[in-house]
């Protein structure tokens, strides 16, 4: 993993430093540009050496989960594991729930957490917490470092896990005494047995199955997931899909890995996913699913899902094959790598019979949800979207919090670039977006970057609009205020009876708000403001805050209802 | 003991905390263990473990997936039963009331190929191996008496 271009190292091999040098030198020969952070008590030894290295650019978050989050949004938009620094105890258990999102997301993140001294571990010290044992479950692999001669290989351990196979959180937590003690700095060798854990091609064998499946298949289709986007590209995907007509969906967080407004991207799966997308299922007769995992959100019922057809699942965790739906062939590797091995074995063909189907869904969806969402008299959240991606063009950087916002964002956006649309898919956390979008940002300033979050999420991680000042990070944050948690709002209406239980939200001044953070911002209440908004927030320079006053008690549709099958899919109102 | 129990047969690494995360993680996937024997192997720094689990044959299946992730684990194997040679041994403690007694719980011990650890003037420490039914059948023959205490490890187990 190490970077091969040149670095100014500063350590030589062999020579005595202190822990903390230890820790600063590894992130820099590992190509680390951006640190998100909080210092306290416990890791004061690392802020001191970080002092002796400018080229690490510390980035100051207000509460340890922005720093998970934005580290999360870094490694999205950069493809390397995103750094995190917390102290111990309450510094370290605030990162659990940006842990545990990187962890069901698969995103690459290595977190260093300062310890008390070793001869206080276990006594209760001041601010000790037992953050291996809390942390054990929300990462993919953690480290307790309570000598400075080990900290070098931890960390370089840290980062080939974090990055390879199939990415995820890592954390070493370090003693206090391991900052501080001297050892000769080594560069370690990489564990054998990790090495040769990885599979990333399949067998010809496989191969040759793949491609028999796939040449003789008369309904075809693709789901596509994260796993796709994260092998590297979309093109061989396309060129698959292209050479047999075969229709392609993509899962939420596998969106942008083709364009949206290519003619066989099919839509998204799921409890809120596109009409076309999932009636394919319970009709195709072979199915690829690459680099998802069929999750309960994208297959309803697991019985009602796809029984007629034969699946070929690829995946490059070996544990997801089966775990959710058992596949016809499982093949361990990575997605791409697996795709091109297939792509030039595959037949020519044509699908017209199969495609009109997709052509017929579509212009349900159409009638039954877009044209109601896209031109009600009042302002939606669609209405939002769809302007925010015609005025950006659609090659904006979306990153969606999560809820009904995230579901327009995902539904009503066009996405034209690779790697453009980034949310919290598996863990669901409100607040992820406003940090996560400040590390897209920070990692890659040349993105447009949008936030869609809505007023609930908002206000559980605001405190970084502070950050982004500090920073000058240029993200622009469309607010889709409906003063509702609107998707439990939403449930509550279509299955508890139109109970509003502790749903309805009184919400401060978002424009006074801002105005103590030092961001501009304005409020569109009509589709003609939300225009001229967007407008004026993509001209000003810096942050910016646009407050969308949209119809309190919409709805998201399409919508399959928990535990129901995809076959069972509320198209609009009306058919329930 | 239950029954259609599958051998999950794991070498890790010896590193601290490792038992924990292996334990952890099957918890996690909501299996119960029902046995499970730890201990060093002839290779240097490398533990052995022995679990037995109930379950389906997928679950098994991934449940072992899932282990194999784990970092300090070096190999998972689920393992037939009819590949294995596999023990466990048990420890007894059993209360003698009177001659008559003593004579029938010998008996018994002699029967089960069991040793006498530990004798008192009204007490038997017993130990037993073998299979899971010969120490099941051992309990249940010991029950007419009365068992003041009574450990078994779980199987542990080589490979024919």
């Amino acid at each position: 993993m190490e970077q091969k271009t040149k670095l100014k190292t500063r350590l030589k091999e062999g020579e005595k430093v202190q822990g903390a040098d230890i820790v600063c030198e590894c992130l820099l020969r590992h190509g680390v540009r951006t640190i998100f952070g909080y210092p306290g008590g416990a890791n004061i030894p690392i802020y001191d050496a970080l002092y002796k290295y400018p080229e690490l650019h510390h980035i100051l978050v207000r509460h340890e989960q922005g720093a998970a989050h934005a580290a999360e949004g870094y490694a999205w938009a950069n493809g390397i594991p995103g750094i995190c620094f917390a102290t111990s105890g309450p510094g370290a258990t605030n990162l659990v729930t940006g842990l545990a999102d990187a962890m069901l997301d698969s995103v690459p993140l290595v977190c260093i957490t300062g310890q008390v001294p070793s001869p206080l571990l276990g006594t209760d010290a001041f601010q000790e917490t037992d953050v291996l044992g809390v942390t054990l479950a929300v990462t993919k692999h953690n480290y307790l470092v309570t000598k400075a001669e080990d900290i070098a290989p931890s960390l370089y351990e840290a980062f080939y896990l974090a990055s390879h196979g199939r990415p995820g959180p890592v954390l070493v937590d370090i003693t206090k005494d391991a900052q501080t003690a001297y050892a000769e700095f080594h560069i370690p060798l990489p564990k054998k047995h990790l090495e040769g854990r990885v599979r990333l091609q399949a067998t010809p064998k496989e191969v040759e199955k793949i491609v028999s499946m796939l040449n003789s298949a008369v309904r075809p289709l693709i789901i596509a997931g994260h796993g796709m986007l994260l092998s590297g590209d979309g093109k061989t995907l396309l060129q698959i899909a292209e050479k047999q007509d075969i229709p392609v969906t993509l899962t939420q967080l596998g969106l942008s890995t083709i364009p949206s407004t290519h003619r066989l991207f099919m839509g998204m799966p799921g409890m809120h996913g596109n009409v076309a997308a999932n009636r394919a299922p319970n009709e195709a007769d072979v199915i690829l699913a690459v680099g998802m995992r069929f999750h309960d959100r994208v297959t309803g019922n697991v019985a009602k899902y796809a029984q007629q057809a034969k699946i070929i699942h690829i995946d490059i965790d070996p544990s997801e094959l089966g775990k959710n739906v058992k596949p016809t062939l499982g093949v361990v590797g990575d997605a791409k790598m697996v795709l091109e091995q297939i792509l030039p074995k595959l037949s020519k063909r044509r699908n017209p019979q199969w495609l009109k189907r997709f052509h017929q869904w579509k212009r349900e969806e159409t009638e039954k949800v877009y044209k109601k969402e896209l031109h009600a008299p009042h302002l939606k959240s669609a209405q939002v979207i769809a302007e925010i991606s015609r005025q950006t063009k659609n090659k904006a950087t979306i990153v969606a919090d999560v809820g009904q916002n995230q579901m327009y964002a995902a539904r009503y956006y066009t996405f034209n670039d690779y790697n453009t649309h980034i949310t919290s898919g598996g863990l669901g956390t409100m607040g992820f977006a406003l940090p996560a979008g400040m590390g897209v940002k920070s990692a890659d300033s040349n993105r447009e970057v949008w936030i869609v979050i809505g007023d609930g999420g908002i206000q559980m991680t605001i405190q970084e609009l502070a950050t982004i000042v500090q920073e000058k990070l240029e993200v622009k944050i469309a607010l889709l205020n409906n003063n509702f948690l609107g998707m439990v709002r939403q449930w509550q209406e279509l299955f508890y009876k139109g109970n509003y239980s502790e749903v309805k939200l009184k919400n401060p001044n978002f424009q006074k708000l801002c105005d103590g953070f030092g961001i501009p911002s304005l409020k569109a209440k009509t589709f003609k403001e939300t225009r001229e908004a967007i407008s004026k927030a993509r001209k000003k320079r810096g942050p910016f805050l646009v407050e969308f006053v949209v119809e309190a008690e919409e709805n998201v549709f399409p919508m399959i209802p928990a535990g129901a099958g995809i076959a069972d899919m509320i198209v609009s109102p009306k058919d329930k | 003991m239950a029954k259609n129990l599958s051998t999950i047969i794991i070498w890790s690494e010896n590193t601290p905390g490792v038992f924990f995360r292996i334990l952890w993680l099957f918890r996690r996937k909501m299996f119960n263990i029902e046995t499970a024997t730890v201990g060093y192997t002839e290779i240097p720094n490398v533990t052995r473990f022995t679990i037995t689990v109930s379950g389906n044959g997928d679950q098994v299946a991934n449940m072992c997936k899932q282990v194999a992730k784990l970092v300090n684990v070096l190999r998972v194997e689920k393992v037939a039963d009819e590949k294995l040679i596999s023990r466990e041994l048990a420890l007894a403690k059993i209360q003698i009331k009177g001659k008559g007694e003593k004579g029938e719980i010998l008996k018994i011990i002699e029967h089960f190929r069991a040793k006498v650890l530990h004798m008192t003037k009204d007490t038997f420490l017993v130990e037993v191996t073998g299979g899971e039914e010969k120490i099941d059948a051992f309990y249940e023959n010991m029950k007419e008496y009365r068992i003041i205490e009574f450990v078994r490890t779980g199987r542990t187990a080589l490979f024919k």
